[in-house]
């Protein structure tokens, strides 16, 4: 936060800022500063910087001990992508001061059980993480980080708790051996076998009901979709039958080897795993989306197999960086790029695999789904000459296996696909997927060409569409969207109702009052006149048509225009649509400008979501059930109910107690 | 001891440039130049501009539709034509889901133009009107080039 002063002639009404006297929190700033940045791009060696940065850090010790330890603490928490450079850091430090080191420790372990507490698990693990990583610079000794993860385990053994408790820990060891476990082999093998065979049977006997849910694709070939800890596993047991070799991370504390080995190490206290309370909320399992091998670029460098811990580094390590940078698009994809890879990964591959693993995570992607679109556009922009035809291999290796892809990422490769394309002038080699014009218009590949082309539409207009596909995919293009209006055809005009909605035509255009438009309306015969109604209010299907279609049929210039209509004619909708079956029938009749027109519908009570389900459900919409915009009405729609019960449960909570305060009166 | 606070954050991971208001404030704006940085700051209305003049308002609804739930769209008119002319505002139904066009829609491409949003106080009636002296938009009065999408030359070479 800038705290400088305006100056004084500044509009007036606009407050003075203040200058704090708050140098010590510009220190902190600068402070903070300094340590974010170790580690990115820089004329001097990684290894010099920290060496600077560790005799600035020792020299304001004295003075600023607390606020270095919150900020270490911090980026040990946040910025797990840059793990090894701070672990490096710490060594540095507690080689220079022992206390700082002692005090470090405790400070994180503190972190630890507070995190813990909150139910913030996702950060607890980069925290048992790069305490498993001090132990390489000798920080913390190899015995009390043995003995940590002795009681994480044991929670495997604890009874009438969640599944997903046991799994957190389990993740939390197994997660950490990439960067530690050498070292703790080398120091304690007998303790470290048992606890891996204890692993391996608490692996055995958990369920795994949630695979089926979570997979991307129902098939195993070319690449099963496995359950995270089984994946993890496999990982580790490659390591240790390679001897715990693993040469992928970078560990700038090798070259500080000398001074650190000449300091003196601190034991973790004994650690106890917080109880399991009513509170806990711990994460969900995955399944590991994996789309590339080392077949997919012949050329480049091997891509590490998806049972190496390479593998499970490198796809950690960028999905931290996007958790990091979401909200700076550009940032985000240079820090993706600079991944260190040393040439020595194909590195676009894993960036883009990374992505499509979040753009299609079940049940929802961590984050917008805007943003990986509009990423993946910020990479192929910083390289132009290699990323987009990774991303044009990956699109064809999506459509290729749509006949086992779940349903909801089908949507989500739509909605990317097309919104894609549409940045690009629509250029796509339509003629490669010819092979789905001879199927069934039903089957997933002609379906998913056909979606894709409805909605690139919607983002541009109809002939730019039929412009942009060959001719042989005419089948698969959009209909021109044209509303039909069967009371504006006079070969209609036996049609019942067909002079009520000429009179009333006119009505609207010289701006007839609701009262009127009623009049006009009650000269529509009611099909359903047999019906003994008691009510007195009586369902007439033929109104509501006559009504809606002639009402919207006026106002299909632009959404303005029929929201417009919507609103003048509120009291009419309403009367109209009353009954249930009203609300229904009001639906059938929309059919045509639907989405957008049963949203505001709802939003301003004229039909409930319960209609619109029941309508989406109907026998009438049999043939449209599949389509897209169906879905995404019924999303919407629960969507909808979804704010709407939050805000009323907010409402209650906030007059619950507002009651209270006053029976304290 | 050490207070500790796991949920503290780091300023560079609070960093939300796209997001951040821009240098521009609407010399039509009445009020203080305070008044408006306060309406912009918690504003879920945001302008676009240079747009097609053939882009309809349902591809608008289609794109930044992408971003969350839309409450209403304006679209920017020539004063004297009535027709559009290259802008207009789209208004969200919470701050978050505008922000997040801010992020990710501001600076793609709508009918193959990289369009820009901007952040806006909120509209009033008038506001749908461009400004330049031939009834569109400023920029379109003195641009020295041709763009097809937005009525060929500037007005001032026609």
């Amino acid at each position: 936060m800038s705290r400088r002063r305006h100056s004084d002639d500044s509009d007036a009404g606009q407050p003075h800022k203040r200058r704090r006297t708050s140098e010590p929190s510009e220190i902190e700033e600068r402070l903070e500063s300094l340590i974010c940045r170790v580690g990115e791009k820089s004329n001097s060696s990684l290894e010099s910087n920290l060496e600077g940065l560790a005799g600035v850090l020792e020299a304001d010790l004295p003075n600023y001990k607390s606020k270095i330890l919150r900020i270490l603490c911090t980026v040990a928490r946040l910025l797990p992508e840059k793990l090894t450079v701070y672990t490096t850091l710490v060594g540095l430090l507690n080689a220079r001061n022992y206390n700082f080191g002692g005090e470090f420790v405790e400070a994180m372990i503190r972190q630890l059980k507070e995190c813990l507490k909150v139910n913030m698990y996702n950060e607890a693990v980069h925290l048992v993480r790069f305490l498993s990583d001090l132990v390489n610079c000798h920080v913390i000794a190899a015995p009390s980080m043995v003995a940590m993860f002795e009681n994480f385990v044991s929670v495997t053994q604890e009874e009438d708790v969640p599944q997903v408790r046991c799994d957190w820990y389990v993740f939390a060891f197994l997660s950490s051996l990439p960067w530690v476990g050498k070292e703790l082999y080398e120091k304690k093998d007998a303790e470290m076998d048992r606890l891996l065979s204890q692993t391996e049977s608490y692996l055995k006997r958990r369920q795994k009901i949630h695979v089926p849910m979570l997979q991307v694709w129902t098939a195993d070939k070319p690449h099963p979709q496995e359950e995270y800890l089984d994946c993890l596993w496999s990982q580790i047991q490659k390591l240790k039958k390679d001897r715990w070799q693993e040469r992928h991370i970078l560990r700038p504390y090798l070259a500080f080897d000398s001074i650190l080995c000449e300091a003196l190490q601190h034991n973790l206290p004994p650690f106890t795993p917080p109880p399991h309370t009513e509170d806990s909320v711990y994460p969900m399992p995955r399944v590991i989306f994996r789309m590339f091998d080392y077949t997919d670029d012949p050329e480049g460098p091997v891509m590490p197999g998806s049972h190496s811990v390479e593998r499970f580094v490198i796809e950690e390590n960028l999905h931290c960086i996007i958790k990091s940078h979401w909200k700076e698009r550009k940032t985000c994809a240079a820090q993706l790029l600079s991944y260190p890879g040393n040439n020595k990964i194909p590195l676009n591959y894993h960036i883009v695999e990374v992505i499509f693993a979040e753009l299609f995570q079940l049940p929802s992607p961590p984050h917008i789904e805007v943003m990986y679109t509009t990423l993946l556009i910020e990479l192929c922009k910083l390289q132009p000459g290699s990323l987009p035809q990774v991303l044009a291999q990956a699109t064809e290796m999506l459509y290729m296996r749509l006949d086992t892809m779940n349903t909801t990422c089908v949507d989500r490769f739509i909605n990317w696909f097309s919104h894609h394309l549409s940045n690009f002038q629509f250029r796509w080699s339509w003629e490669d997927w010819s092979d789905c014009l001879t199927q069934d218009l039903e089957k997933p590949k002609p379906k998913f060409v056909r979606e894709v082309l409805e909605k690139c539409m919607r983002l541009s207009y109809h002939q730019r569409i039929i412009d942009i596909v060959p001719a042989s995919f005419s089948v698969l293009s959009p209909a021109n969207p044209v509303c039909i209006y069967k009371y504006g055809d006079e070969s209609n005009r036996s049609l019942p109702g067909y002079t009520v909605a000429l009179c009333l035509t006119i009505a609207i255009k010289n701006k007839a009052s609701n009262d009127e438009i009623f009049s006009i309306l009650k000269d529509v015969p009611n099909p359903n006149q047999d019906d003994d109604d008691d009510e007195g209010f009586t369902f007439n299907p033929l109104k509501i048509e006559v009504f809606v279609q002639t009402l919207l049929h006026l106002a299909a210039k632009s959404f303005s225009h029929s929201f417009s209509a919507l609103a003048k004619f509120h009291e009419v909708f309403k009367t109209l649509a009353e009954s249930d079956e009203g609300k229904l029938h009001v639906l059938r009749v929309v059919y045509e400008m639907i989405a957008v027109l049963v949203d505001k519908m709802i939003r301003t009570q004229i039909v409930d979501c319960a209609a619109v389900a029941n309508w989406i459900f109907s026998s009438e919409l049999a043939h449209d059930f599949t389509r897209f915009y169906i879905w995404e009405i019924l999303h919407s729609t629960i969507r909808k109910m979804n704010k709407h019960v939050l805000k009323i449960h907010k409402e209650l909570e906030e007059t619950k107690a507002r009651l209270a305060r006053q029976h304290k009166r | 001891g050490v207070a500790m606070c796991s949920t503290g954050t780091l300023s560079i991971l609070r960093s939300d440039s796209y997001a951040d208001l821009s240098q521009y404030r609407d010399q039509h704006f009445r009020g203080t130049r305070y008044d408006q940085e306060r309406l912009l700051r918690k504003s879920c209305t945001l302008y676009v501009g240079n747009l097609s003049f053939y882009t309809t308002e349902e591809q608008i609804h289609e794109l930044f539709g992408k971003s969350g739930d839309i409450k209403k769209v304006i679209m920017g008119l020539d004063k004297v034509k009535k027709t559009a002319c290259g802008f207009c505002f789209v208004e969200y139904y919470t701050r978050g889901d505008a922000e997040n066009a801010m992020r990710y829609i501001n600076g793609t491409r709508l009918d193959d133009r990289i369009i820009r949003t901007d952040w806006d106080a909120g509209f009033k009636e008038g506001r749908q009107y461009g400004r330049g002296r031939s009834g569109g938009q400023v920029r379109d009065e003195y641009r020295q080039d041709y763009d097809a999408g937005r009525g060929g030359y500037g007005k001032t070479v026609q």
